[in-house]
């Protein structure tokens, strides 16, 4: 496999690699894929009051096209508010790195990881909210 | 001492020609070029006499006589002639085949094309080890059973199959016994009457000879084996194998089969055993959760397949790029499914995906694997590091409780 220069630099110099406080009322946690298809990706943003990604962080188990995808993007998200993170586009990544076809999917699971971290964010927020307001 | 790079540790894939191998083959190519079936001038007569003496070295290697040896293009095609030939011959006598799951492609879709004209096959499953259970192909013999094909020791995990009772059984139920002896062959003894067989393929590139060329043992007596030619044109090789005699190519694979002989009384067994259990312990004394694949006991001695717990294998073998192996991983595959080998002895998808295979060969040295035990344990613990599924278990999650999406 002829990888880009691009994920062979994420590979060997991973972006924001590591760990946020899960239980951190900022931080959104996604963690996406599935240890049978040996693909698994973390991310947790942290997010402040005006709803910027301050920080990012992942982890994953898998090939170097899917940890460079991941890496990637906690570059791309951090100084987003969520709204512009949910639009990034797994062919924006793969273009990025130069993905040949067969590695398209771990560029999916990377978007699929930003909208999971998002999610689980706003459902933190609904859950203070209900707590504060009742 | 520079090592060179990148260290070669995947001769379960193929093997570099030995110069000694390539020394006896050049003389083939521009001097003694001429057609051994040229009966009638010096330079066939010449390229004839070097065919002849690779018959006998080949014969010698597996206990045959010269006349059972075919040669052929490799041992794919030995593997398509013995199944496909030995099966239409005896159409008459039945259509049913056996063989088993974890053999290589170019027997299984030998068989495959056979069940598209019409035959029956058996394709029988392994135990955790990797090894044949003996009972289970005695209860898969039928009367219209023709031929049982398993392989003498498997490329990915190295296991090697009970041949001799296997070959015992067919004797005993009157079916004819192909093995795929292409990866133990120079590792291990193989004695065709010892191990009661009757079609053997035989590879050059996997024992330090060329690619492009290799051999089909064919039993003539108790009993007499015949088969149906793949290939047809000049009637080369008693009617079995038309085509050419490739003179360098014959003499480069009896030259290795003379060398691969000698492997297995002068040493260079147990060299290479040493050397891969140097490399096993030094690994398990620096990582932790890494799982054997396939049994240890009956194993090549060069042979190392482990998967690393947590970590994707393309990824480790990207992190090791100073070493050349292979992996079981679906990433690395064409079909981007994992390993159907590891997936037969029961491995769940989530360790194939973390296997590695290691091979060692003649020119492994001592130097070579402990720069690989440093660079596979550092590289390891760098991916472990990175892997959400490592840091789970650390904190004592387990992963089979997790709901996790499938994409």
């Amino acid at each position: 496999m002829a990888y880009s220069q691009k994920v062979i630099d994420h590979f060997e110099n991973p972006q924001n690699m590591g760990s946020l406080d899960k239980a951190d009322p900022s931080v959104g946690t996604g963690l996406v894929g599935a240890p049978a298809c040996g693909d698994v990706m973390k991310l947790q943003l942290k997010i402040n009051d005006n709803g910027i990604i301050e920080d990012a962080k992942f982890k994953t188990m898998g090939c170097g096209s899917a940890i460079a995808s991941s890496s990637l993007v906690t570059t791309m998200v951090k100084g987003k508010s969520i709204d512009e993170a949910e639009l990034i586009k797994n062919a924006e990544i793969a273009a990025e790195l130069a993905l040949p076809p067969v590695k398209i999917h771990c560029s999916v699971l990377a978007e699929d990881a930003i909208k999971a971290a998002i999610a689980d964010f706003r459902k933190k927020q609904a859950a203070r909210s209900a707590e504060t307001s009742a | 001492m520079t090592l060179r790079r990148p260290i070669y540790l995947d001769y379960n894939a193929t093997n570099p020609v030995d110069p000694r191998v390539a020394e006896a083959m050049i003389p083939y190519l521009t001097e003694h070029f001429g057609n051994p079936a040229s009966r009638n001038h010096a330079f066939g007569w010449e390229a004839r006499e070097a065919v002849e003496l690779a018959r006998e070295q080949v014969a010698d290697l597996i206990g045959a006589t010269a006349r059972e040896v075919v040669f052929t293009s490799g041992a794919t095609e030995s593997n398509n002639l013995a199944i496909k030939g030995v099966a239409r011959f005896n159409e008459e006598k039945g259509k049913h085949i056996i063989t088993v799951a974890t053999e290589h492609k170019a027997v299984l879709d030998s068989v495959h094309a056979l069940e598209r004209d019409g035959w029956e096959a058996t394709v029988l499953g392994v135990q955790p080890d990797g090894r044949l259970d003996l009972d289970v192909l005695r209860a898969a013999i039928r009367p219209d059973t023709t031929l049982v094909s398993v392989m003498f020791a498997n490329n990915e995990i190295g296991v090697i199959q009970p041949i001799r009772e296997i070959g015992a059984i067919c004797r005993e139920r009157g079916v004819f016994f192909h093995c795929d002896a292409v990866q133990g062959l120079g590792r291990v003894p193989f004695h065709v009457d010892d191990m009661n067989v009757d079609l053997v393929s035989i590879s050059g590139h996997k024992m330090y000879g060329p690619k492009g060329i290799g051999a089909l043992y064919v039993r003539r007596a108790r009993p007499r084996v015949r088969l149906q030619a793949e290939i047809d044109g000049g009637g080369h090789e008693r009617g079995m194998r038309s085509g050419t005699l490739a003179t360098h190519q014959i003499v480069g694979l009896g030259k290795a089969a003379a060398l691969a002989k000698a492997d297995l009384t002068n040493g260079e067994v147990e060299r290479v055993r040493a050397l891969r259990d140097r490399l096993w312990d030094g690994l398990r004394a620096r990582l932790d959760e890494l799982y054997l694949n396939g049994s240890w006991e009956h194993r090549l001695p060069n042979n190392l397949n482990v998967s690393f717990a947590y970590v994707e294998g393309e990824a480790m073998m990207m992190g090791i790029k100073d070493i050349a192996c292979s992996s079981g991983s679906a990433c690395t595959s064409a079909s981007l499914e994992p390993s159907y080998v590891l997936r037969a002895l029961g491995v769940d998808a989530e360790l194939a995906h973390t296997s590695l295979r290691f091979g060692l060969g003649r020119f492994t040295t001592a130097e070579e694997i402990d720069f690989a035990i440093d660079l596979i344990a550092n590289k390891a613990a760098f991916l472990r590091e990175m892997s959400p599924l490592y840091e789970m278990v650390k904190e004592g999650i387990d992963l089979k409780s997790i709901q996790w999406e499938a994409h």
